[in-house]
């Protein structure tokens, strides 16, 4: 050991410090995420591939030939489902983001108490968090959109309309998910609950394969809160202009917009109360 | 006037933290100088980790008045923080994480810059022995090094406050006495120092002056030397009959000392001049096993202000 030099008090600039809180727990989850960087790529990468080369070819297929394209408005049947992808790809992307680090965070390491510790805040460490959970759903949908163009599933001009919609969607889910993670005292298995019967039912049931009304009316209401439904219906009018009511895009829209800030206004006072109880 | 006042870097009035009806701390008066080394010494459940998070501006107290560096923690909470150094308990290091990350990352959350950071992530791990471990994972060191680890990330910011809860718990006795030298050497530099700690060779050792807390109160308050003068006599006898003949000798002892102590395992004699006092024992025609004479500790002045042992 050799001494340290040491001016107490005076290497910190406390207005910086507190200024870009939030940013320095982002860098610090991409330093984490980094360490996983090449399965955020493979699956990234991979599912689009797998659903083009099953479920696109093989149902699109069958579904073009049966409806030449008029069952669904118009398009192919790639272009109807891309909406749908999209989105829940950016949903898939923001939940391992969010949950993990949360309940790491809080329950497992409990690193959130340790960076409490210095000048962030609570707040700043739900908004880095959040953060880089849009960028992980930003760098999937992403991928899925760039392997959607490369084998002409869908237009150009689809690209930067479904971008909005599934980053919607993704930021809706990820406060919502993350208003949850914050509540949770152990895991309890409660991420492969949300997987297997909250995802994959909302995948199923938000009309993603076949226009919503065409489901018994009994088993719409689970697209009706889905935000993958609002994302897919918004979706598609604005990539290639299904038929909508300005109300109720307006009403599409409202609802992600609204999931989002009700997460993110669930999520700071339980973050707060956490850690500085 | 005012430079007296500016000295008192913690200052706490009726502190008190409720956990739920739980009393956690109960209604403590205390104060810190500039410079000082401050210890907290408790038994388990004392309430010392308690009192040391709401001095680091985490836990918001139940009732009463604290300032920290002149501060409100309520409404300046990241101001304050931004000037302490935490060393917790648990030390909460980022598993995941190389070593050298995790004092690397920590600097940023204080927003010091990359360049900053580079040297002074070399002089830590130099600081906590373990520039050799930069590379590990925080998971894969021994106990003891993750112990040194989050001490040396606590001084990453280079603090006017440093707060260590149990800083030695786990150490090896070597490691205990390079730290304890390092802290005397950050005390010289200025840097205001907050130790809790069970062991009393270690608040003798480092502290100027510290309370004695047991049950959320504050039993007593002094320097170390202060408080063994008030609470204790000069040396302390200690002799051992045999577990069931303790009781038996002790009916005996009693009007030979100052003040005795019957401990499961042995008996304490509080006198001036302890070897005089044997030699009476002995020429009483009562034999102990074993006896020892030394001096007071802290541990005595604990056990006659709770009537318990510090370390159970
Ligand atoms: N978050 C909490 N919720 C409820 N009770 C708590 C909480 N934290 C501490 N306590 C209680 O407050 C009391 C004081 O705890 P504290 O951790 O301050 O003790 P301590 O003096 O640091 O003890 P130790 O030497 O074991 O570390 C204990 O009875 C403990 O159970
Ligand atoms: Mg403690």
């Amino acid at each position: 050991m050799t001494d340290l030099k040491f001016s107490p008090g005076k290497a910190v600039d406390p207005q910086r410090a507190i200024r870009w809180g939030a940013f320095r727990v982002a860098e610090y989850r991409i330093r984490v995420l980094s360490k996983w960087l090449w399965s955020v790529v493979a699956f990234g990468l991979g599912n689009p591939i797998l659903f083009l080369l099953s479920v696109g070819l093989g149902v699109g297929a069958l579904v073009d030939a049966n409806s030449g394209g008029q069952g669904l408005g118009g398009v192919s049947y790639l272009q109807f489902v891309a909406p749908a992808l999209l989105a829940s790809a950016a949903i898939q992307g923001v939940m391992d983001e969010v949950t993990f680090p949360t309940m790491d965070g809080f329950v497992w390491d409990k690193v959130f108490f340790a960076i409490g510790a210095t000048s962030i805040s609570p707040r700043q460490i739900a908004d880095g968090v959040m953060l880089v959970a849009l960028l992980r759903g930003l760098a999937t949908t992403l991928m899925y959109l760039a392997i959607l163009l490369l084998f002409g599933a869908i237009p150009l001009s689809s690209f930067a309309p479904l971008l909005l919609t599934s980053m919607l969607a993704g930021w809706g889910w990820a406060a919502i998910m993350m208003a949850i993670t914050a509540r949770l005292k152990e895991d309890d298995g409660f991420f492969a609950i949300i997987s297997r019967f909250v995802i994959a039912p909302m995948f199923l049931f938000s009309g993603t394969f076949y226009p919503l009304e065409q489901m018994p009316i009994y088993l719409q209401p689970i697209g009706w809160v889905s935000p993958l439904w609002h994302a897919t219906e918004l979706g598609r009018t604005l990539s290639y202009g299904a038929a909508m009511e300005l109300g109720m895009l307006l009403l599409h829209l409202g609802y992600l917009a609204l999931l989002g800030l009700v997460g993110m206004s669930l999520t700071y006072p339980k973050f707060r109360e956490r850690l500085n109880s | 006037m005012f430079a007296t006042a500016k000295e008192i870097v913690i200052s706490a009035r009726s502190l008190t933290k409720k956990y739920k009806d739980f009393v956690a701390v109960d209604g403590i008066d205390f104060e810190v100088r500039r410079g000082e080394a401050f210890g907290l010494l408790g038994p388990n459940g004392a309430g010392k980790s308690t009192t040391m998070k709401m001095i680091a501006s985490v836990s918001q107290r139940t009732s009463g008045d604290l300032s920290i560096l002149g501060k409100e923690p309520n409404t300046q909470g990241p101001e304050i923080r931004a000037h302490l150094g935490v060393v917790p308990q648990k030390d909460l290091l980022d598993r995941e994480l190389k070593v050298w990350e995790n004092l690397f990352t920590y600097g940023r959350y204080f927003g010091l810059s990359r360049k900053f950071l580079k040297d002074k992530v070399e002089e830590l791990l130099e600081f906590a022995q373990l520039t050799e471990k930069r590379m590990s994972k925080a998971d894969d060191l021994s106990g003891g090094m993750q112990r040194r680890l989050a001490i040396a990330r606590g001084l990453v910011n280079e603090p006017e406050i440093l707060m260590l809860d149990e800083p030695t718990t786990g150490l090896d006795p070597q490691a205990r006495h390079i730290l304890w030298d390092r802290l005397f050497r950050l005390k010289e530099q200025g840097v205001t120092l907050v130790i809790t700690t069970h062991y009393m060779d270690e608040a003798e050792q480092l502290c100027d002056r510290l309370i004695v807390m047991d049950k959320g109160k504050i039993m007593a308050e002094g320097s170390p030397a202060e408080l063994i003068k008030k609470y204790s006599s000069k040396e302390v006898l200690e002799l051992r009959f045999g577990t069931d003949k303790n009781e038996a000798a002790a009916e005996q002892l009693k009007d030979l000392a100052e003040r005795i102590e019957v401990l499961p395992d042995r008996i304490l004699l509080y006198t001036q001049k302890g070897e005089d006092l044997l030699t009476q024992i002995v020429d009483a025609g009562l034999n102990p096993i074993t006896s020892l004479v030394r001096r007071s500790s802290l541990e005595d002045v604990f056990l006659r202000l709770t009537g318990r042992s510090l370390v159970e």
